[in-house]
């Protein structure tokens, strides 16, 4: 018994990603054609060459006819998955295990939400039947609990901590600027981050990630087969993921300063990949950044700070664009918005561009000695968390 | 002997001043200040918190709680049934509404001591008019609940001594269903059907008793007519230092509720061997008599009346307004609650109502509900829907040990920090589809 991985044993081989814009003019299935589209032609492949399909959202459609029915598949299988805003890095794993298991030859995950069709702010869960006594604060306040939390347990100046947290909302507004497909293309000054109008608690509006409408998607093969659709595969070193079991909502030891289930998540992937040293060894990493906090806390639980000290290094530029470590370059939930099935493989579609050096100079960042990259994706609130993991690469071994 | 075995009452922790409704409503208002159920309360919720504070240490559990009140959450369904889960009572007690005229408090009260067993008495209510009007600022919004029994049960601290009542039949107040404001005859005309009434219903309580009016060490007189509470009043041959304060200043007058929180409050500072003259006039006139016993020196109350009236916080005339819903105001741009699904909520029973888990083993479940606890952290939410915006929440840790994700209430944004102590109260969360989602919440602890 064990999590043996699957190393180097699937390649993704072609993706496609929409812009993530408040897209009032195309619906559910206009995106799922756009992003499939695009993956189609970036492999080389053909709907009907394509053996299974896993397509994730969370709420914009039910079953696997939620996609073939645009894409008019004959005879296919689709699964629909859910996990919660992890939803999109689901997809993509299951269609990898399918191809490892010999059960399929060519797989895709596609993961795609129509939000701004609901007419509210914010994304909104669809109401679950109860008994009314669960909580129905918004994700802002859940981890606007970090904030304070962080601040108390590292003394760290309130003050010195927002200028940190307005550190992070910037430089993926700075990176999302240099994105044709971010939904918000503009620089966002630190001044005017901190200046912004409260949401909940220390959070102001831009420290919060905005609400968009997209699909990705990619199409994976087994790691001997790669070959054959591009000379430039990334290769799955590691797939993780934990589901949460809730307990940190009534742990009197939890103190709202980490996410245990991403630290667990994170271990698994590491070790699954044999990274010791993931500061050192990635060269990019796309993570979470729903609220600026969770990139924070994220940066310790995913081990690329010491416990206590991500606020400073972020401060210090360590994981800016040109920094040692970038993180979201491609601008991160900040500046593309959160369609909730689509974010797992939009992060994922930043590496495939990275890795294959086919980012825009403007945002290019260096992988020729660091050839890994990492995905992180989230779903729920502090205390009760799924989280996934993900490490791919340009070479195998 | 059969009396009064047990007592507590309530008031909401808002307060309105009444000096600052005319500058809004163009008239009305008065001196003074009346009490005001949080938006988040209603005549069940305040029920349950007058009912915790009576059977707190109670020698004994109701077979019978009885829900009085004119502003009902429910009609069809039972409201008391809600009451009897959150005091966590055996299925073997009934619960039931006494419910819709103001004479039901008294009416309730005198049936449970005519009784023989032991019963709850709840008596709540939440008063208002339209603005400016003699109602909006003359009610008060409160609660009281009175535990009857005999001295088999537990010691009696209030004997009943015994009674009269006098009824007819005229137009002095009425409400149609679904109005939001009483109406009223001109009141010169109540005030001539009162009096006699009162006077024949106090002229036979006395015989029937055999008390003299001049031994009476207390009377309450109370009812919706002020005018004729006042001419009665004069009417009744006590001695004047025997009329007790009415409560008009601090609460308001409570409706129904009225009758059991002015006894309560009369019996948390009589002496022992007092005779307690109660004198209610609606739709007619009821006298109960009452003479406190020695029990009643060592009775500590849970939650004094006294306490109360000394603490609460001011709301502005606006909130008022918007939270009885004459004033709507926008909500957030977020979809409103769901309706609670019948089924979970009976499932979730115990804790939904209790604030009680189930044990290991089927063991008896333990309640949260009179724990207290701390402010671990907190938030504000901004963006949530809540019938009054914004939405403060904590993590509080029990002092026992256990931890919950909380909604705070009575609050003010600024009042909150960790470490800031919290116990429990219970709540209506929302409404959906005329469904009233109650549970609880945690607000800051009172001294």
């Amino acid at each position: 018994m064990g999590s043996h991985g699957i190393k180097d044993r699937v390649a993704i081989v072609g993706m496609g990603c929409t812009p993530f814009a408040e897209a009032f003019d195309k619906g559910t299935d206009d995106l799922l054609v756009a992003a499939s589209e695009e993956a189609f032609a970036s492999a080389g492949v053909d709907r009907q060459d394509v053996d299974a399909y896993w397509l994730g959202t969370a709420q914009s459609g039910m079953s696997g006819m939620t996609l073939a029915k645009p894409l008019g598949l004959e005879g296919k299988p689709v699964t629909r998955v859910e996990n919660m805003c992890a939803t999109g890095s689901e997809a993509l794993r299951q269609a990898c295990y399918a191809v490892t298991s010999g059960a399929y030859d060519l797989a895709m995950a596609v993961g795609v939400e129509k939000v701004k069709d609901s007419g509210y702010q914010g994304l909104n869960a669809f109401p679950i039947p109860g008994d009314g006594t669960a909580r129905t604060l918004t994700a802002a306040a859940m981890f606007s609990m970090v904030v304070p939390a962080y601040a108390e347990r590292y003394g760290v100046d309130l003050a010195e901590l927002k200028q940190s947290l307005a550190h992070i909302a910037a430089k993926n507004h700075r990176n999302g600027a240099r994105n044709p497909r971010a939904q918000f293309r503009r620089e966002v000054t630190e001044e005017q981050i901190l200046a912004g109008p409260r949401v909940a608690g220390e959070l102001g509006v831009f420290d919060c990630a905005g609400v968009a409408d997209g699909a990705a998607a990619a199409v994976v093969v087994r790691a001997e087969d790669a070959m054959r659709f591009t000379d430039k595969p990334l290769y799955v070193k590691a797939l993780s993921f934990v589901a949460g079991n809730g307990s940190g909502l009534t742990d009197p030891s939890y103190d709202y300063t980490t996410f245990p289930e991403i630290v667990a998540c994170a271990a698994d992937a590491y070790r699954q990949a044999g990274i010791s040293d993931p500061r050192r060894q990635l060269a990019m990493a796309e993570v979470h950044d729903c609220f600026t906090p969770t990139e924070l806390v994220l940066m310790e639980d995913l081990g690329f700070s010491e416990r206590g000290t991500a606020w400073k290094e972020v401060l210090a530029g360590a994981f800016d664009l040109d920094g040692d470590l970038p993180i979201n370059p491609d601008g991160g939930l900040k500046s593309f918005g959160h369609p909730v099935g689509a974010s797992g493989l939009r992060m994922l579609f930043e590496a495939w561009l990275q890795l294959r050096g086919e980012a825009p100079e403007e945002r290019r960042i260096a992988t020729a000695d660091r050839g890994l990259a990492l995905t992180h994706n989230l779903g729920g609130y502090p205390g009760e968390l799924v989280s996934f993991v993900s490490v791919v690469g340009s070479a195998l071994g | 002997m059969r009396g009064i075995v047990g007592f507590g009452a309530y008031l909401p922790a808002q307060r309105l001043d009444r000096t600052t409704i005319a500058a809004v409503a163009g008239g009305g208002g008065g001196t003074g200040t009346r009490r005001v159920a949080s938006y988040d309360e209603d005549p069940t919720t305040m029920a349950v918190e007058a009912g915790r504070a009576a059977l707190q240490g109670a020698p004994v559990l109701p077979r019978a709680v009885y829900l009085t009140t004119t502003a009902p959450p429910y009609l069809d369904k039972t409201n008391a049934t809600a009451v009897h889960a959150a005091l966590r009572l055996p299925a073997h007690a009934v619960a039931a509404d006494v419910g819709g005229a103001v004479r039901s408090g008294v009416a309730a009260l005198r049936l449970a001591l005519q009784g023989s067993e032991p019963a709850l008495v709840v008596s709540a209510d939440v008063r208002t008019g339209l603005p400016g009007s003699p109602d909006e600022s003359e009610g008060g919004d409160a609660a009281a609940a009175l535990l009857v029994g005999d001295d088999a049960d537990a010691p009696v601290l209030a004997e009943h001594l015994g009674g009269a009542s006098a009824t007819a039949e005229f137009l002095d107040r009425w409400r149609t269903p679904g109005d939001v404001r009483s109406k009223v005859w001109e009141e010169r005309f109540g005030e001539s059907q009162y009096v006699p009434l009162v006077t024949a219903a106090w002229r036979d309580a006395l015989r029937a008793t055999g008390i003299e009016a001049d031994a009476v060490a207390h009377v309450v007189v109370t009812g919706t007519h002020a005018r004729a509470v006042r001419a009665a009043a004069r009417k009744l041959g006590t001695r004047p230092e025997a009329l007790t304060d009415d409560l008009a200043s601090r609460v308001g007058n409570a409706g129904a509720a009225g009758p059991a929180l002015l006894l309560t409050s009369v019996l948390e500072s009589a002496a022992p061997g007092a005779v307690v003259a109660l004198v209610v006039l609606a739709d007619g006139a009821d006298v109960l008599l009452f003479r406190t016993t020695p029990a009643l020196a060592d009775h500590r109350p849970a939650r004094p009346l006294a306490d109360q009236l000394g603490a609460g916080r001011d709301l502005p005339y606006g909130r008022f307004l918007a939270w009885r819903g004459l004033l709507p105001v926008e909500p957030p741009r977020r979809p409103e609650p769901a309706r609670v699904s019948a089924s979970a909520a009976a499932r979730s029973r115990d804790w939904k109502y209790g604030l009680a888990e189930s044990g290991a083993d089927g063991d008896e479940a333990a309640s949260l509900a009179d724990a207290t606890g701390t402010v671990a952290t907190y938030t504000v939410d901004r963006l949530a829907y809540s019938p009054s915006p914004p939405v403060v929440f904590a993590i509080v840790d029990f002092d026992g040990g256990r931890r919950l994700p909380l909604e705070l209430t009575d609050v003010e944004v600024a009042d909150v920090a960790v470490g800031t102590r919290v116990e429990m109260t219970f709540r209506r969360l929302s409404t959906a589809d005329g469904i009233h989602n109650y549970f609880w919440k945690a607000r800051p602890a009172r001294a």
